[in-house]
């Protein structure tokens, strides 16, 4: 009836395999009671403390799962549960690593900054809406079938779309909302209406059965496939905020509070471009002969949105005054660095796409939060969050000024700094794949962007502010940013661990590719 | 041989700067002096250590005893599409330092020149602390640049300088600094893009190899210099065989076309820095704007350092192409010799004389480099050496000057001899040697490039003379204006050198001498380690 869809009943062995996402659910529908039942004298705050606690015992579990699979080695097989519907491998294991970490921070940053934000008047409900989005996340990033990984999509956005909406009393906000709910349901109809053409070619949801049926799909449905990949791309396209897609980006992260931004910055972006990792890759790459043609054109409009979302995002950057929209421009920017992996595709000599997408989003997720957090430290005091709000900050706190020189020489890509070899990572394997006109692209808009990431630099030491007074820095955004600048710098004087790990554990064959 | 061996110099000479960064990190803001000495002593640990290096180098007839090779950062490659059996397939950068004759004079200039800076970096007016950091941040990049022997170590201390400066440049430097600082962050930063994808590519092509020990296979994309430069010079090395000689098609052949698109991508990002003609701009704004200690050590090192790569990665990897390139180099040369000069020549800042006189001086460099032959290449190398020190000591003057009668414009300036006998004394030396007066280190740099030129390209050579006499015009015309003539009546109760500069005046003034009259201490260490790299020019040079 319908091919490729589920009907076969959990079990508990498949309860046990779900446990960090149960876990999540039951700790968002605790807090959900809580809040509810807890008179009002009590400070929101537990909240966000038992938030964080699931978070990381949710972490915990992902990390066991993980060494227990991957005892086997490298070729470890993938646990796959509801007919191959959802997946436990290591490409989710790993992603669902870097989103739960991530979201740890930004509560942690909420935490900080809540207080001061008066707009904010449900504030439990501003840390516990966080895990029904992490928990679409993670099965974006475990779905090995169209359906689920809708499923979790929807539940990543709708979240999402409330706590852009969260600062109720800030018209900014609602405006933010109103325009992710427009666009995001854009962008879910256009994803939806691509996989339904799929679907249609292939007769099923499964994205092994999708990709076994496809090259006999082609030689009938050629045109209705590309249609179907590229209104995938444009839907995604939106989610991940790549140019020419990426328009609701700056005014969204400007009306959100200043975690939500970080959290659609990092976590919705990284979700999105997981998706289209395993979408692409388990469907595409198996093309042979003629239909190779096929898979070309889709990675070299892969490529194209890469280098449109570089360049687009670094220019327009250059103008930009408020922190949080030339934030959400180099997102844009960051979008296309993380594109180039995912799109130049395998080739004989060059297979580490994985790796280095992903070590660019792990290094991308402590530099983004870190900046962010530095952002609403710095807006707090100011009153607004202007750049020149950062005018003085070496007088006004030093410490804080050389965290953010750290964030800003990743953000460009220099070194010492996790940036520098995320982007360097890329280029090889750019250049590796002879994509020489990209390798021009990435460094192309790295310098551009030098000129408005150097725009903080210039305003913290080079120009003395209106304000004189100490800025006090919350002693859980200090957390954050202290662990962000660490980890960036520890990423860029080492990078040889953890690239290390991700290769000993990573297989393309058994944690990437879904087959039947 | 000596206990050298066993300990790694270079090592120390390059993190020596980066120990007082923790001393200056760990002092309070309010204690100016012990900082003041933290930065004098934090550069004089790798002055002597260099001093060291040096005797113990001719020593032992080279310095290949110095190397020092760790693996930093290894990269494992997925090897799923690769043939089964594999044991490795990675990126290897290493921490890789070396010296030989052509970057053991730089290293000396380095310390040196930082050293005297940092006398005149303790000079500043403000937020010391952080300057300092800066400072000797700049310094441990610059020293890495000469040491470094793999590509990526070379690029992430190039960055460094290139941040330090922006830094520099932009808080304490003089009334136009932010403009100066991004002027300069954007062109330098285009010039390092350009390195950094030229050397993206030559590692995917030319520092490929196969290691086999046993049945164990390894595939390796090194990112080491020497591994890159004996590949691209070995025939039978992955990036030179032809799909034809092994039956498949070898994605590491690096055709001539990519040949040719790397070099003059490496002369590009190199010529930016350097600066060749077109590419000046930036440079004139850093000289006018950068503070005293910096613009020393713009002048006298970070100008360099575009030379030194340019002759290291540019011509030595690739040396076929250089030999076809030569003509146009030396027209560049001369244009800059000529444009730099003349440009100089109606200057009435003097800080603009002394930069357009660099850019010429730069041109001189590359007369020599593009020689190619021995004469030529020791005289770049000395070129190098010798302005390093005379800029650095012009500039100096330049600042002490500035900082009695607050103006470095040549209409105000006048009759300085009187009341600064011994500042006035340094200069007009400083300005002989700058215009190549033999028995000063200038002329022996001029002489060697030019007489090396001669030998390829005799009418570019008798331009590049015409340049010469324009730099006596210019820079006697500067020198003259600002210790002779009528003094200003203000100008009457300055006060001569303070001892914090006489020293380091004296010190680079000694240098300079003791180069213009025993050329040899300089030219017998270059001789001795350009001996191999000379073979590499001028043996595709026979063979092609």
């Amino acid at each position: 009836m319908y091919e490729g869809v589920s009907f076969v009943p959990l079990t508990w062995t498949d309860m046990l395999y779900l446990a960090p996402e149960f876990l999540l659910a039951a700790v968002f529908i605790v807090l959900v009671l809580l809040d509810l039942l807890l008179p009002k004298r009590i400070t929101r705050q537990t909240i966000g403390w038992l938030t964080l606690a699931g978070i990381a015992a949710s972490l915990l579990l992902v990390l066991l799962r993980m060494l227990d699979m991957n005892e086997g080695g490298v070729s470890s097989e993938a646990i796959r549960l509801l007919a191959n519907s959802y997946r436990i491998d290591d490409f989710a294991s790993l992603l669902k690593i870097v989103f739960l970490t991530g979201t740890g921070l930004i509560v942690l940053l909420a935490l900080g900054s809540i207080r001061d934000d008066e707009a904010i008047t449900d504030r439990a409900e501003y840390y516990y809406m966080l895990l029904p989005a992490l928990i679409g996340a993670m099965m974006m990033t475990s779905s090995g079938n169209l359906v689920t990984l809708y499923i979790g999509l929807e539940l990543l956005s709708l979240t999402s779309y409330v706590l852009v909406g969260m600062r109720r009393k800030s018209g900014l906000s609602a405006e933010a909302a109103f325009k992710y709910v427009v666009t995001g349901g854009i962008s879910s109809a256009m994803i939806l209406f691509g996989m339904s053409y799929l679907y249609g070619i292939t007769g099923s949801v499964d994205l092994g059965s999708i990709a076994a049926a496809l090259p006999d799909a082609l030689v009938d449905f050629k045109a209705l496939a590309y249609v179907g990949f590229f209104f995938m791309i444009a839907g995604f396209g939106i989610k991940i905020a790549a140019a020419p897609f990426h328009a609701w980006a700056p005014d969204v992260y400007q009306g959100a509070p200043t975690p939500i931004s970080a959290f659609l910055a990092v976590i919705a972006k990284g979700a999105a471009l997981a998706a289209v990792f395993r979408i692409f890759y388990s469907t595409l790459l198996m093309l042979q002969d003629e239909n190779a043609i096929v898979s070309k054109d889709i990675w070299l409009a892969l490529l194209v949105l890469a280098a449109a979302a570089m360049l687009v995002g670094a220019t327009a950057a250059l103008r930009q005054k408020n922190t949080k929209r030339l934030l959400a421009l180099s997102g844009v920017a960051n979008a296309g660095y993380m594109l180039v992996p995912i799109g130049i595709s395998l080739s004989v000599v060059h297979s580490s796409n994985f790796s280095e997408f992903i070590y660019y989003l792990i290094a991308y997720l402590f530099m983004t939060i870190g900046a962010f957090a530095v952002v609403s430290t710095v807006s707090r005091s100011s009153g607004n969050e202007e750049l020149k709000s950062f005018a003085g900050m070496y007088y006004r706190a030093p410490w804080t000024a050389a965290a953010m020189v750290v964030f800003v020489l990743s953000l460009s890509g220099l070194p010492v700094s996790g940036g520098f070899f995320g982007k360097l990572f890329i280029l090889l394997g750019a250049a590796n794949a002879k994509a020489y006109w990209l390798v021009g692209v990435i460094v192309l808009s790295s310098v551009i962007s030098y000129y408005f990431y150097f725009g903080f630099v210039r305003q913290m030491f080079m120009r003395s502010g209106s304000e004189q007074g100490e800025i006090r820095v919350k002693a859980e955004t200090g957390i954050v940013i202290w662990a962000c600048a660490a980890a960036t710098l520890a990423l860029g004087l080492f990078p040889g661990p953890v690239m290390e790990w991700i290769n000993a554990i990573f297989s393309l064959q058994s944690d990437l590719m879904i087959n039947n | 041989m000596s206990i050298l061996n066993d300990i790694p110099i270079l090592s120390f000479i390059l993190f020596s700067p980066l120990l007082g960064v923790i001393v200056l990190l760990a002092l309070p803001q309010h204690r100016s002096n012990w900082l003041k000495k933290t930065v004098v002593i934090a550069t004089l640990i790798p002055l002597i250590l260099s001093f060291w290096l040096y005797a113990e180098y001719d020593k032992q007839q080279g310095g290949a005893a110095f190397d020092e090779r760790q693996s930093w950062a290894e990269i494992p490659l997925n090897k799923e599409t690769q043939a089964a059996g594999l044991s490795e397939f990675k990126f290897a950068f290493q921490y890789e330092l070396g010296v030989d004759g052509l970057s053991i004079p730089l290293l000396l200039l380095t310390t040196l020149v930082s050293a005297m800076a940092s006398l005149a970096a303790i000079q500043v007016k403000k937020r010391w602390k952080s300057f300092f950091i800066w400072f000797l941040l700049l310094e441990m990049g610059i020293l890495g640049v000469f040491l470094a022997r793999d590509l990526f170590l070379f690029f992430i201390l190039f960055e460094v300088t290139l941040i330090a400066m922006y830094f520099l440049i932009g808080i304490w430097g003089y009334f136009n600094r932010e403009r100066a600082a991004n002027q300069f962050l954007i062109y330098n930063g285009i010039g390092s893009a350009i390195m950094l994808t030229a050397f993206v590519i030559l590692v995917n092509t030319a520092g490929f190899r196969i290691d086999q020990i046993g049945d164990q296979v390894s595939f390796i994309y090194s990112g080491s210099y020497m591994d890159i430069f004996s590949n691209l010079s070995n025939p039978e090395a992955w990036v030179n065989l032809a799909p034809e000689q092994i039956g498949t098609i070898n994605p590491f052949l690096m055709s001539d076309t990519m040949q040719w698109t790397l070099f003059i991508m490496l002369l590009v990002a190199f010529g930016i820095k350097l600066p060749i003609f077109p590419f000046h701009t930036w440079m004139l704004k850093v000289h006018t704007e950068a503070p005293t200690s910096i613009v020393m050590i713009h002048s006298g090192l970070l100008l360099k350092m575009g030379a030194y790569g340019l002759l290291r990665f540019g011509l030595l990897l690739f040396p076929e192409q250089a030999r076809a390139f030569a003509i146009p180099l030396a027209v560049f040369g001369v244009i800059n010799l000529l444009y730099g000069a003349l440009l100089a020549l109606r200057q009435q800042e003097l800080k603009l004389v002394l930069a357009y006189s660099s850019i010429s001086h730069m041109g001189i460099v590359l007369i020599g480099l593009a020689a190619m032959n021995e004469l030529g290449l020791q005289g770049a190398v000395f070129q190098l050496v010798s302005h390093g020190l005379v800029s650095a000591l012009l500039f100096l003057i330049v600042g002490s000057i500035y900082e009695r009668t607050g103006t470095t414009e040549l209409g105000e300036l006048g009759g300085l001899a009187r009341s600064m006998p011994f500042i006035s004394g340094v200069l007009l030396t400083a300005g002989l040697a700058s215009l190549g007066l033999p028995g000063l280190s200038g002329f022996v740099g001029e002489f060697l490039s030019l007489l090396g030129l001669f030998e390829t390209q005799r009418w570019l050579t008798a331009a590049a003379v015409l340049g010469i006499i324009l730099t006596a015009v210019y820079m006697l015309r500067a020198v003259l204006k600002i210790t002779f003539g009528p003094q200003r009546d203000d100008y009457a109760a300055l006060k001569d050198a303070r001892l914090i500069e006489a020293v380091p005046m004296i010190v680079l003034l000694a240098f300079i001498l003791l180069l213009g009259c025993f050329p040899s201490v300089l030219t017998d260490t270059v001789q001795l380690g350009m001996d191999g790299l000379l073979d590499q020019l001028l043996a595709t040079r026979a063979g092609g």
